[in-house]
């Protein structure tokens, strides 16, 4: 194939600095000065200038909508396009005003460099700081800082000296090295295409010859494999999983591990279209696709692995965050947490301090977070989650919380704290690792069943009757042909709790989770409740979800009645009602869930995928 | 080929972004280039399938041979086509002479509101790309329109990383932009280097010394002075202009472009 390939490589780059300290000035500068810009264009900003009766303004290049050329502000973040010295450049240009933070953010996030802008008269203000604070927890660690409006200074050196001074300083605490300090005028194009006679004192390179200087990254590929499952598409014959590998590399044959699930395989295929041969392996940064060699569990949101190098896994993390929701970000208040292709329910558990901006001190601890602040928090998942810290990876090592419809902050995991469920979960995963198979996979199992292995646990008050339904359940089920057992947790007591003479709550808890888990591995739905367990019930189902993970534990809560707050359960009943319809919705829920096929006995439609 | 396999993983990603978490989604295209790249990415994508409707807002003043090419790629790519008119304002005899800003609100965006309440689609799938003009160049890759349609690029979401906006309150809907850091190169680029099928007719010079950059009505696209023969040579042309693509369209001059796409143009 011959294609052009003078054009060999992209970066975006994004500039940033406190409002009106030239940014989009510059920008504007380097396209015309270079002589980028299309036919006409200067013209036509000429004649809007002449309009406004406003001198010849760069900046309206790229603050193209009327409010922000009135206002002679950039509102939202622009995307440009400019090539030069081979390469293709996106810069970005974002706004100043701290009102439209989150628009910086939303420039800045796509960036792997950024050219940050400092007047020279005014100094280093309060955004020039918090840009630089946001660029280095947006993972933009390439800077290059310009002085800009060295002509309302006189050129003069030690202006230019001081403010590198305060800002390298600045810089230096965030562990950011700024790769040139440039002084420069982009109104006049001083230091900006070329280096100009204006400042005979400054050795560097111009603003334009600074931006070959950014490297691109390149040691993603070398690093552990990191593939966050995007979906799972059934389109024809082939089940291939997609998603975009983050980090490391992958090829035919490979085994992966699939967190938090712990289930693995091969790669069977590498899929694609319109390329003929097809791919034997791919790296990070390609959106692939690909097939396993066994039928396991997968769904979006895991993160497939090599099994020596896996991601870690919790129900809490350590962040620093960075808030820009319309209300303040508050402890125990409901968030979604959006991590890689993984969504989950979360709540703050603690806010740690809060960082200010200024001069990177804590504040005293809060209870709420305030828009555009930055803080130090503990926060807990729903449910587990597979994770890496920010250090090691960074696609999967930073998150967003969304707040009702809205991105409403962005954090790095700087930390993983350990849960009540750790030495459960370190058990399952070492467990499952070094589990013999026989021939038969689950999806075999499955696919001969008509159903998938499930636990339904019923919960609830004493006296609700759930011994009862759990007994109905069982023989519904089986009369209709599923394959299902009640396992009543006493019945351990007398065989295999015999040897514990205390009263060890939380073995007996664990022994009954392994025992079940054990049945499920056999394709069975397993139905029990908590009646043997009346103080411990609090542990009881997020230690079996642990232990049985990734099978479904289904939740039924009877309530005498079902006034006052309930648990968080997948279906509720109150008091003694009918029974039969209790059983109905039930098995309407496990249809709905996939858990059931449609008919039983496996001849019908039913599919083992997801 | 590098930047272009990079551009084309940003877009497959984006697509698939897209189809998980839209229930009713749509793509538009125009059988233009860029919509036409869109439409290959779409079945790389989802590999050789495209599991969602493609809608043609149909003007009636669009040139015959691009509704001959839509049918021919609808029939051998099996898509789902649906063409959608604005038949009351085509009655009332809506044309470019009536005002080109009017005749483009009526014909195509009053046409795709029409196409979007009829349907209920949440997600809407366009080809636009950055350096078109400085309004697509500040717009999100998941970006909400309200119950009218209407762009707030005042107020635009956060948008981080790879987290885009994927849930908004009922009656409203979100564009979804997989090109936005496409170039116009790039475009020409990638339909070479994957041999995708487009408008020769129209976007090749075929002898009389001039083609098509950009594609819309009959009446209000006008062809470029270009000897361009082949895709080669259109990459190479455009290295060397300084004209802007869309000169030829007329719907954005002034601030035409501007109020377009506020009321929900694309
Ligand atoms: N004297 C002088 N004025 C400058 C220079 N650069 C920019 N300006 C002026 O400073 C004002 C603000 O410039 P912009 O480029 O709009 O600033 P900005 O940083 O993009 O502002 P926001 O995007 O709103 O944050 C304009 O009036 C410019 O003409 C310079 O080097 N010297
Ligand atoms: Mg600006």
């Amino acid at each position: 194939m011959t294609t052009d390939t003078t054009m060999k490589e992209r970066m975006n780059i994004v500039i940033v600095g406190h409002v009106d300290h030239g940014k989009s000035t510059l920008l504007g500068r380097l396209y015309a000065d270079t002589g980028t810009l299309p036919i006409g264009k200067l013209e036509k900003i000429q004649a809007i200038c002449q309009q406004q009766g406003k001198e010849f303004e760069y900046a309206f290049l790229f603050d193209a909508f009327l409010e922000e050329q009135q206002q002679g502000i950039t509102i939202d973040t622009a995307r440009t396009f400019f090539s030069w010295g081979g390469r293709q450049y996106i810069i970005i240009d974002a706004p100043g005003h701290k009102e439209f933070l989150k628009n910086m953010v939303s420039g800045a996030a796509r960036a792997e460099a950024a050219l940050l802008i400092i007047d020279a008269l005014e100094g280093v203000r309060d955004q020039s700081k918090r840009h630089g604070l946001l660029l280095s927890m947006l993972g933009v660690k390439q800077v290059t800082v310009v002085v800009n409006k060295m002509d309302l200074v006189s050129y003069r050196e030690d202006t230019f000296k001081g403010i590198e001074k305060e800002y390298r300083d600045f810089l230096n605490q965030l562990n950011v090295t700024p790769q040139y300090v440039i002084p420069a005028s982009a109104k006049l194009g001083v230091n900006i295409a070329q280096v100009s006679p204006e400042t005979p004192w400054y050795t560097g390179p111009s603003v334009l010859d600074s931006l070959a200087h950014f490297s691109l990254e390149t040691t993603l590929t070398e690093k552990p494999l990191r593939l966050p499952i995007q979906d799972v598409y059934k389109f024809d014959a082939r089940r291939i999983l997609v998603g975009r590998i983050t980090a490391g590399k992958l090829k035919i044959g490979d085994r992966l591990v699939f967190s938090p699930s712990n289930k693995s395989a091969n790669i069977q295929t590498i899929e694609a279209f319109n390329i003929d041969p097809p791919p034997t392996q791919a790296v990070a940064g390609q959106s692939v696709g690909i097939t396993l060699d066994e039928q396991i569990f997968v769904e979006r949101g895991q993160i497939a692995a090599q099994e020596t190098d896996r991601p870690l896994v919790s129900t809490r993390i350590r962040a620093n965050l960075f808030w820009l929701g319309k209300r303040p970000l508050e402890i125990r208040r409901p968030y979604s947490l959006r991590m890689a292709t993984r969504e989950v329910p979360c709540e703050i558990a603690t806010i740690h301090r809060i960082v200010d901006a200024n001069n990177l001190n804590d504040r005293q601890t809060q209870s709420s977070v305030q828009r555009n602040e930055v803080a130090d928090i503990t926060l807990r998942t729903k449910t587990p989650m597979a994770f890496d810290l920010y250090t090691s990876f960074e696609t999967t090592g930073r998150f967003v919380l969304v707040d009702d419809y809205d991105v409403a902050g962005g954090g790095i995991i700087t930390e993983s704290v350990p849960d009540e469920q750790e030495s459960f979960r370190t058990e399952a995963r070492e467990r499952d690792s070094a589990w013999v198979k026989g021939d038969v996979g689950t999806a075999d199992r499955a696919k001969q069943y008509g159903h998938q292995a499930a636990v339904l646990l019923l919960t609830g008050p004493d006296t609700t009757a759930k011994g009862f339904l759990a007994r109905k359940l069982e023989t519904v089920l089986v009369a209709e042909g599923r394959h299902a057992y009640l396992l009543s947790p006493e019945n351990l007591q007398r065989g295999l709790d015999a040897d514990l003479v205390e009263t060890k709550p939380d073995e007996v808890i664990r022994r009954f989770g392994e025992v079940i888990r054990l049945l499920t591995d056999t394709g069975l739905l397993v139905i029990c409740t908590t009646n043997a367990f009346p103080q411990a019930s609090r542990h009881l189902l997020p230690t079996l979800q642990t232990l049985v993970n990734p099978i479904p534990v289904i939740t039924i809560h009877m309530a005498k009645d079902l006034t006052g707050p309930q648990p968080d359960t997948d279906l509720a009943f109150a008091g003694p009602e009918n029974f039969d319809d209790c059983t109905h919705s039930l098995i309407e829920l496990l249809k709905t869930r996939g858990i059931l096929g449609e008919s039983s006995r496996g001849q019908g439609e039913f599919q083992f995928s997801i | 080929m590098k930047h272009l396999r990079q551009l084309e993983d940003q877009s497959v990603f984006i697509l698939r972004e897209a189809y998980k978490n839209f229930d009713n989604l749509a793509m538009l295209w125009s059988m233009g280039k860029d919509s036409t790249v869109l439409l290959w990415l779409a079945r790389k994508a989802f590999f050789g399938h495209v599991p969602f409707p493609l809608l043609h807002v149909d003007t009636s003043y669009k040139i015959p041979a691009m509704i001959e090419y839509r049918d021919r790629l609808a029939r051998e790519w099996r898509l789902n086509l649906i063409v959608g008119q604005n038949k009351k304002a085509l009655a009332e005899g809506m044309n470019h002479t009536k005002g080109r800003v009017e005749c483009c609100t009526a014909l195509k965006t009053q046409g795709l509101k029409q196409l979007l309440e009829d349907k209920g689609y949440t997600g809407v799938i366009l080809g636009v790309r950055s350096d078109e003009d400085s309004t697509r160049a500040k717009e999100r890759y998941f970006s909400p329109r309200d119950k009218n349609n209407e762009w707030d690029f005042r107020d635009q979401p956060p948008e981080l990383w790879d987290q885009y906006k994927i849930s908004f309150p009922p009656g409203t809907h979100i564009r979804i932009h997989p090109l936005l850091d496409w170039t116009e190169i790039n475009i020409w680029e990638y339909i070479k280097l994957e041999n995708i099928p487009f408008l020769d007719n129209l976007y090749l010079d075929q002898g009389t010394g001039k083609r098509y950059r950009s594609l819309g009505c009959e009446p209000c696209t006008f062809p470029i002075e270009s000897t361009a023969k082949n895709v080669d040579e259109v990459i190479i042309e455009l290295r060397n202009t300084k004209v802007a693509e869309r000169a030829g369209r007329a719907q954005d001059e002034g601030r035409g472009m501007e109020q377009l796409r506020k009321d929900g143009y694309m």
